[in-house]
């Protein structure tokens, strides 16, 4: 069985180097990529949506649709892992008891003490990624992993209970769900204003003293701020779920 | 782009890719899987990639290795092949 594997694995391998060479060379100016499009987002990308990290502009103007749907997918997996692994009724809560190993005193006080100084400087690190993802590297996406870090490490730190009092079970499905509301929602505004799904420069006809190009901008940052909630709501709602067994008791 | 940083790297990544495949412990195949990401992460933001080698050092090497251990505790620790 492991040799047939073997033979899948080395020939699927081989069939996709050889269908490398039919890619244009690394860096290739004559490529269609770089003939068409990257000269078009490089150099029109701060005339047409006044966004300087053209990476932004794309993942949240330009394919807007296409990350709308990959944050579709994080909330997908969010409420597959909830609906798989959630144990609410009372005959599988009383189960079984848990061991429980405690750790010695001096020990859980360095690991505390360290993860409660952390989580409020990670916090704001992920506000900062997400609010000045349109300037330098980050924006909804990895701000909203963080943010999710945080969360995830106070849960490790301190205990799950710790956590669930902070970010209840209710929070983070309402938080996971308004996310992806608020990037369709955005993209439905667009629409009811008479333009395309998703074409932001529609909403400079509702906020008050933005052109048709700060629009796009604007548009940009909501887009991201929705992506954040759901990352942030849909990480923290699986690790509860992986780490408690469903229960919604005792963390690692 | 320096071509030794390149390939330094992209044998590390190789070992680590086999290493983590080859652990009989799942907990430390999960570290290794998280190492192979950092380096990944090295390998992005060398190549200029910064907005990638960010998302795979937040979601590769932190958040998805929390979900491999978290599963691994609520599980088996030891593969059976």
């Amino acid at each position: 069985m492991k040799l047939i594997g073997l033979i899948v694995v080395i020939a699927t391998g081989l069939l996709l180097l050889w269908g490398v060479t039919d890619f244009p060379d690394w860096a290739d100016p004559q490529s269609p990529a770089s003939t068409h499009l990257s000269p078009h987002f490089l150099t029109e990308s701060i005339e047409e949506t006044a966004v300087p990290n053209v990476v932004t502009s794309v993942l949240g103007d330009y394919r807007g649709f296409d990350t709308m749907l990959e944050t579709t997918v994080v909330f997908a997996a969010g409420i597959a892992v909830y609906t798989l692994l959630r144990r609410s009724r009372r005959k599988d809560l009383r189960e079984k008891p848990e061991m429980i190993e405690e750790e010695l005193p001096h020990q859980a006080l360095i690991v505390k003490t360290i993860c409660r100084l952390m989580a409020p400087f990670m916090q704001l690190y992920a506000l900062y990624v997400i609010a000045h993802g349109h300037h330098s590297p980050g924006g909804g996406f990895q701000g909203g992993v963080i943010l999710g870090a945080s969360f995830i490490l106070l849960a490790i730190g301190f205990d799950l209970k710790m956590v669930l009092k902070r970010m209840r079970e209710k929070t983070t499905l309402v938080l996971g769900i308004l996310g992806v509301l608020i990037f369709s929602g955005i993209g439905m505004v667009c629409v009811l204003l008479e333009k395309n799904f998703l074409d932001y420069s529609a909403l400079s006809a509702i906020l008050p003293a933005t052109d048709i190009i700060m629009a796009r901008s604007h548009g940009i940052l909501g887009v991201e701020i929705g992506v954040a909630l759901a990352v942030m709501a849909n990480l923290v709602l699986i690790y509860v779920n992986l780490s408690s067994d469903g229960k919604y008791e005792r963390g690692l | 782009m320096i071509w030794q940083f390149d390939l330094i790297i992209l044998i590390l990544v190789a070992i680590t890719a086999i290493a983590s495949i080859n652990a009989k412990d799942l907990m430390s195949a999960a570290i290794i899987f998280g190492t192979f990401s950092f380096l990944m992460c090295l390998l992005w933001a060398e190549m200029g990639a910064v907005d990638v080698g960010f998302t795979e050092a937040a979601v590769g090497a932190g958040v998805s290795t929390i979900f491999f251990i978290a599963a691994v505790f609520r599980t088996t620790r030891r593969t059976k092949d």
